[in-house]
């Protein structure tokens, strides 16, 4: 029991896509519609993501964390919890037959270290004043008061790493580009193409906070001398686009765009760029051909978008999370920020923790947690008693390590050398249902299709992997096609042009490498998943 | 600088394809041939050339999906209205399509109807969903 607040009360409801498609906007509707026009005391709000999303509908009140709240439940909320300091039991989070009181009781949240999403699902994202009040553009005000080689200086004292998939030293990446071209335009541009399936963590920071994400656009632009950013935003995520447009008219407004930015004599710009659906309009190049209204092909790598990018001028590509991570490096310090993580990969790392797992959501954890912390303290383990098999890190590009790879910090090296990457933060973890067979045909299809088709080793060589594939799941492949599968698989990987080809043998590489006995089962016609359609299990 | 790609998105939206005499005009305004308009409308999966149906089924299909059982709920819609993702029912009432996430794994398996979601979705459970639009 708690005590009636005389304060004013906050009732947050989660308003992210994942909120909304399991009914956050009805939930909403009925607390907007119960408490009328005039309820003092109480402000009601709608916020993006707050991380738990496997608790969806999600509403707060304070500390009060109600999971799966239904219209029917919103009267009693009011009645009880609002007005009398009461707990609805049956809306808390429950752990083991523990009941949770309060948020930070709840293991998904406790091992967590929320930095650059401090404010996501905290706050109404389009609400200028709120960001203002918790800092907002503090950043870059203190940054329009430093010189640009001074503020790369800082984001490389940071050790910042891009968060996009590659981990490229930021600072380096903005200084390469301020050097290049003495007296050219130059361009920066935020990556929300997120095309990896199974991830939402940038939509989730640009619908949740656009603040933040544009603020570091702002400074990036700055720092090395561009007047013009970009921000390209995946075409499923109509939301984050609505939110960002709010945002950038609101910001234009209150002069932290346009001309003479905050009587700096900086003239930045941002327009949004919708992605038309294609995974590899992701890619550096392929990105910035579509910009330019071309298609989406890759180009080959030894020309650096530092150098020649969009419209051949010097161009910076971040991804969203890398942009997010900038205001919180010039607001507290290099020092702050590398005070957490490992000797390589500092920080935190965003996650989004889905596939065969009980606490699905958004986490961000500081850098060289164990994937099993990962997937067992904050992720709550395997639903349904079923046993762990594999964890898939770096959407299509990355690969499927196993149990034995659960004590692997998460870090940019020791995931490489695993034979998988960090990526873009896209987590899928796989119980003993699954069969990596068809996990590795899976990820083949899904590039085999998004490959532009202008390299042959990429879309040929591919679509010969996945014949053999097709031999397997059949249960009729021998020892000879374990060796083709191999030796086609480094073959694409070493030969290919862009990124995706180079990286689309990966989840065949690794399931080689760690699930081997799975494909020899399937040659004796078995699938140890029973997953395969006429084989034993 | 005009964005080709921006243009086109404009009226995919508000026709919901792409309509030929749109393309035309927007070929003769700008001096684009028209091969060129179509690379682009063909190599972007938002853009679809033939008019939408009545109603447009979108199964995701991306990795959390996947391991969730989407190929199932693709089957049972594949057997239910006899047309396979990219394909429209004869009567123009159904559209089929598949999407790599939508962004909302934790309902896994997901579809949207006419932009509804329907998360969680068992084989049984979109036959009825889809029942309510028949
Ligand atoms: C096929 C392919 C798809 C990619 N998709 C994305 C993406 O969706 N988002 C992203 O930030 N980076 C993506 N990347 C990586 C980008 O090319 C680029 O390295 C990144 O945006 C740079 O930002 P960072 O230095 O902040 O990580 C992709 C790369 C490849 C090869
Ligand atoms: S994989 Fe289906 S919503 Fe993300």
């Amino acid at each position: 029991m708690r005590g009636k607040s005389t304060t004013v009360q906050t009732i947050s409801v989660a308003g992210g896509t994942c909120g909304m498609a399991a009914g956050a906007g009805e939930v909403w509707n009925k607390f907007a519609r119960v408490l009328g026009e005039n309820s003092p005391g109480i402000r009601l709000e709608l916020t993006g993501c707050k991380g738990f999303c496997a608790m969806e509908p999600v509403v707060t009140i304070g500390d009060i964390f109600y999971c799966r709240v239904r219209p029917s439940d919103v009267e009693e909320i009011l009645e009880k919890t609002v007005h009398n300091g009461e707990l609805l039991e049956r809306l808390l989070f429950q752990d083991d037959g523990k009941t949770c009181e309060t948020r930070r009781e709840i293991p998904f949240y406790q091992y967590q270290d929320r930095r650059v999403l401090s404010l996501t699902g905290e706050v109404d994202p389009v609400n200028l004043q709120d960001y203002l009040t918790r800092k907002g553009f503090e950043s870059l005000k203190k940054a329009l008061k430093m010189k640009g080689e001074d503020i790369i200086q800082e984001v490389k004292d940071s050790g910042l790493r891009g968060r996009g998939g590659g981990g490229f030293p930021t600072g380096r990446k903005w200084e390469s580009c301020r050097n290049s071209q003495a007296d050219s335009v130059r361009y920066i541009i935020c990556n929300g193409d997120e095309g990896d399936p199974g991830c939402f963590q940038d939509r989730s920071l640009m619908e949740g906070n656009p603040y933040l994400v544009l603020e570091g656009l702002i400074i990036g632009g700055y720092a090395i001398g561009a007047e013009q950013g970009y921000i390209y935003v995946r075409s499923e995520y109509p939301l984050a686009v609505k939110n960002l447009e709010i945002a950038l008219a609101r910001i234009r407004a209150e002069g932290f765009l346009g001309r003479n930015i905050l009587d700096s004599g900086f003239d930045f710009d941002i327009e949004i760029v919708r992605g038309a659906g294609a995974f590899v309009c992701g890619e550096s190049s392929a990105l910035m051909a579509s910009i330019e209204g071309k298609i989406g092909e890759p180009r080959v790598k030894h020309i650096h978008a530092t150098n020649r990018g969009l419209w051949d001028k010097p161009t910076v590509l971040n991804n969203v999370k890398t942009l997010a991570s900038i205001p919180l490096i010039i607001g507290k310090g290099a020092a702050w920020f590398s005070s957490i993580g490992t000797e390589n990969s500092k920080g935190t790392m965003i996650f989004s923790l889905t596939g065969n797992i009980k606490n699905t959501g958004l986490v961000e954890v500081p850098m060289g947690i164990t994937l099993r912390d990962l997937i067992y303290k904050i992720g709550g383990g395997i639903p349904g008693g079923k046993k762990f098999k594999a964890i898939q890190t770096g959407g299509p590009s990355g690969g499927c390590l196993p149990e034995s790879s659960l004590d692997l910090p998460v870090d940019y090296e020791a995931l490489l050398e695993a034979g998988s990457m960090m990526g873009s933060g896209g987590m899928v973890v796989m119980d003993e249902d699954t069969c990596m067979v068809r996990v590795a045909q899976y990820f083949l299809n899904f590039t085999r299709e998004e490959s532009c088709g202008k390299c042959p080793p990429c879309s040929e060589g591919s679509l010969l992997m996945l014949k053999i594939l097709d031999k397997f799941i059949a249960g009729n492949a021998d020892e000879d096609d374990l060796d083709q599968l191999g030796a086609i698989g480094r073959m694409v990987a070493k030969t290919s042009l862009c990124g995706l080809g180079k990286s689309a043998p990966n989840p065949v590489l690794t399931t080689l490498r760690y699930f081997k006995d799975e494909y020899q089962s399937h040659i004796k016609g078995i699938c140890p998943a029973g997953a395969c359609p006429g084989l034993n299990q | 600088m005009i964005n080709l790609v921006g243009k086109l998105q404009d009226i995919q939206e508000e026709f919901g394809y792409l309509k030929r005499d749109k393309l035309d005009e927007i070929s003769r305004e700008l001096k684009i041939p028209l091969a060129r308009i179509y690379s682009l409308a063909t190599f972007y999966s938002s853009f679809s050339l033939t008019p939408p149906a009545k109603h447009s089924i979108t199964v995701c299909t991306g990795t959390a999906c996947y391991i969730k059982g989407a190929g199932e709920i693709v089957e049972r819609i594949i057997e239910k209205l006899g047309i396979t993702p990219g394909e429209t029912t004869d009567d123009n009432k159904f559209k089929l399509e598949t999407v790599n996430c939508l962004g909302a794994c934790a309902l896994a398996p997901l579809v949207t109807i006419d932009g509804n979601y329907y998360g969680n979705m068992t084989p049984e459970k979109i036959i009825e969903a889809l029942e309510t639009y028949l």
